[in-house]
């Protein structure tokens, strides 16, 4: 019955989506629980107990705080830039894999259903495409708030984004030439045994990924978009109620969605050590299928969430850089290496069957 | 040059190498000190419901006592006022009439006794300057803050030891501040 799978994905997708903007939510809470445990704090604990319904205060008083928009900013661009960051932010994780497939012949569904938005076969560029499109909101929003800090910011953002974009893409073109696919599903089926993970496989190409996604994601040590010291508050300083909501939610949401790619492309997504064994003592059939998957999507979401942690971490413990020391470490030093990178992987791949025909011969 | 203590860290310009270029062991070593603070006892006190200890020998509000039945000690002689570097201490003197021995120690008493509020200091000057025993400043309790400007001289309504930490003998005890009681444990020991 095709309506059922059409319902089945429906309320997959749904999940994601909502799962996507709930883990963004208490990303806010959880970023200033960590600030405050690293520095000795308690951080936010009035609302609710721990404090665990300081999003919802927070969301309300975005709501009700005046809509402001700048006399001789341009309305319509004004509107669109968070708009724009919004959206982009939330169709990266339509790609996503989120766990393997479920078995639902129950529910008359013949075909396995993967816990996926949609299944294209060039994901990672989908994935990529879209980020890049992310730096259209920051830039829009600068530029129509006609004010020259916002400007600046926003320059910043675009020409940092786009020189990280560079080093970043290079460094996944050694993934995308060790499992031979662009399709994400595909890159993590790769990875099916601990040992096979790409962090394993393309530790240098790891490095240089994370680092151009804190870049990507304006975390800090790149958030020179909205350094408060120099630019007040970057693009968004004549943003103010739920828009400037959006620009700061939307960051938590790519925060969300990094941490998803880097897990699925380097930590093997949704396996997890020990899979075999674990599928060995549950049930033959759909029930241990399922189950099984289930765990999966567990172990891909504690991945994910432990990224977040590290963003986090990382932003309590390292000093902004300078926008010299950004451009500078983004075009000589990331960039080389990823294309080195690129070099020595393809030189191994060549050289591993002639090897192992070498060995067999002997 | 010498140094004065073997405490300072002696700084070079010396070229950095490639370990210390790549600065990703630095920053592991950051990492590594962020996590310790993050499982690290914190240092918040959770001010309504949890107070932070004050000191035995705080100087918080004055008290003017009364001696063991209820009589006010004060006797107007002014000494705390000619001590007060703040000069926030004014008092009118007046001579105790028949009849009122329950109320006054001594034959003469302060008919007002004022302390600018805004003008004390807490120095406790005026403590060490009493012959009588008479002003204290409480360990345990701080000036309130206050809205107009008649609010802060504070009078003798305001300033007089209430009978009912006095009257009875139980209360009697309870009636001293904890700066009473650490005066008393340092004349006792007489290590003053």
């Amino acid at each position: 019955m095709d309506i059922y799978l059409f319902l089945a994905k429906g309320v997959i997708i749904l999940l994601i989506f909502g799962i996507t903007l709930l883990i963004a939510t208490y990303s806010t809470y959880a970023e200033r629980k960590v600030a405050g445990f690293i520095q000795d704090r308690l951080g936010p604990n009035r609302a609710g107990k721990w404090g665990l319904l300081q999003p919802i205060a927070d969301a309300g008083k975005m709501f009700f705080k005046e809509d402001f928009i700048p006399a001789r900013a341009s309305k319509w661009l004004f509107i669109a830039g968070p708009s724009i960051a919004m959206l982009t932010a939330c169709l990266t994780s339509c790609v996503i894999p989120f766990g393997g497939t479920l078995d639902l012949t129950a529910l008359g569904i013949d075909k396995p259903v993967p816990i996926q938005g949609m299944d294209v076969n060039i994901g990672i560029l989908y994935v990529f495409g879209i980020v890049s499109l992310g730096v259209y909101g920051v830039m829009i929003g600068g530029w129509a708030s006609n004010n020259k800090f916002s400007l600046l910011g926003a320059i910043r953002a675009a020409s940092q984004n786009i020189s990280y974009e560079l080093a970043m893409s290079l460094s996944i073109i050694a993934i995308i030439m060790i499992s031979g696919s662009l399709s994400v599903n595909d890159i993590i089926q790769d990875q099916d045994s601990f040992y096979k993970w790409n962090i394993f496989r393309q530790p240098v190409g790891f490095l240089i990924f994370i680092i151009c996604a804190f870049a990507e994601c304006n975390r800090t040590p790149f958030d020179l978009p909205e350094c408060e010291t120099e630019l007040i508050g970057g693009y968004h300083t004549e943003y103010s109620s739920m828009k400037l909501g959006f620009y700061l939610f939307a960051e938590y949401i790519n925060m969300f969605v990094s941490g998803a790619v880097i897990s699925a492309l380097y930590f093997g997504g949704y396996h997890f050590p020990g899979e075999s064994l674990v599928a060995g003592w549950l049930p033959e059939g759909a029930m241990g299928h399922n189950i099984l998957t289930l765990i999966g999507v567990v172990a891909f979401f504690g991945k994910i969430l432990f990224f977040i942690f590290f963003f986090m971490w990382v932003r309590w413990t390292i000093a902004r850089f300078r926008y010299d020391q950004l451009m500078n470490l983004g075009w000589k030093s990331l960039i080389p290496l990823a294309i080195a990178n690129i070099v020595v992987t393809g030189g191994v791949l060549l050289a591993l069957p002639q090897i192992k025909d070498l060995l067999s011969s002997l | 040059m010498q140094t004065l203590t073997n405490r300072s860290k002696h700084v070079s310009n010396k070229k950095l190498s490639l370990g210390e270029r790549l600065y990703l062991p630095a920053i592991v070593g950051g990492l590594g000190i962020t996590i310790r603070h993050f499982f690290k006892k914190k240092v918040t006190i959770q001010y309504p419901e949890e107070q932070r200890p004050m000191s035995e020998v705080f100087r918080g509000l004055h008290v003017l006592k009364r001696d063991e039945q209820g009589r006010e000690r004060c006797t107007a002689c002014g000494l705390c006022a000619v001590a007060c570097p703040a000069e926030a201490i004014s008092m009118v003197a007046a001579e105790r009439k028949p009849g009122e021995e329950n109320l006054y120690r001594e034959e003469k008493y302060a008919a007002i006794y004022e302390i600018n509020m805004l003008r004390c200091i807490f120095c406790g000057l005026c403590e060490d300057a009493c012959p009588k025993s008479a002003i204290y400043l409480q360990s345990d309790k701080l000036a309130p803050s206050f809205y107009s400007r008649a609010d802060v001289i504070y009078g003798k309504d305001r300033l007089v030891q209430s009978m009912d930490t006095i009257t009875s003998a139980k209360s009697l005890k309870s009636g001293l501040t904890t700066s009473d009681r650490y005066v008393d444990k340092v004349w006792k020991n007489g290590n003053y």
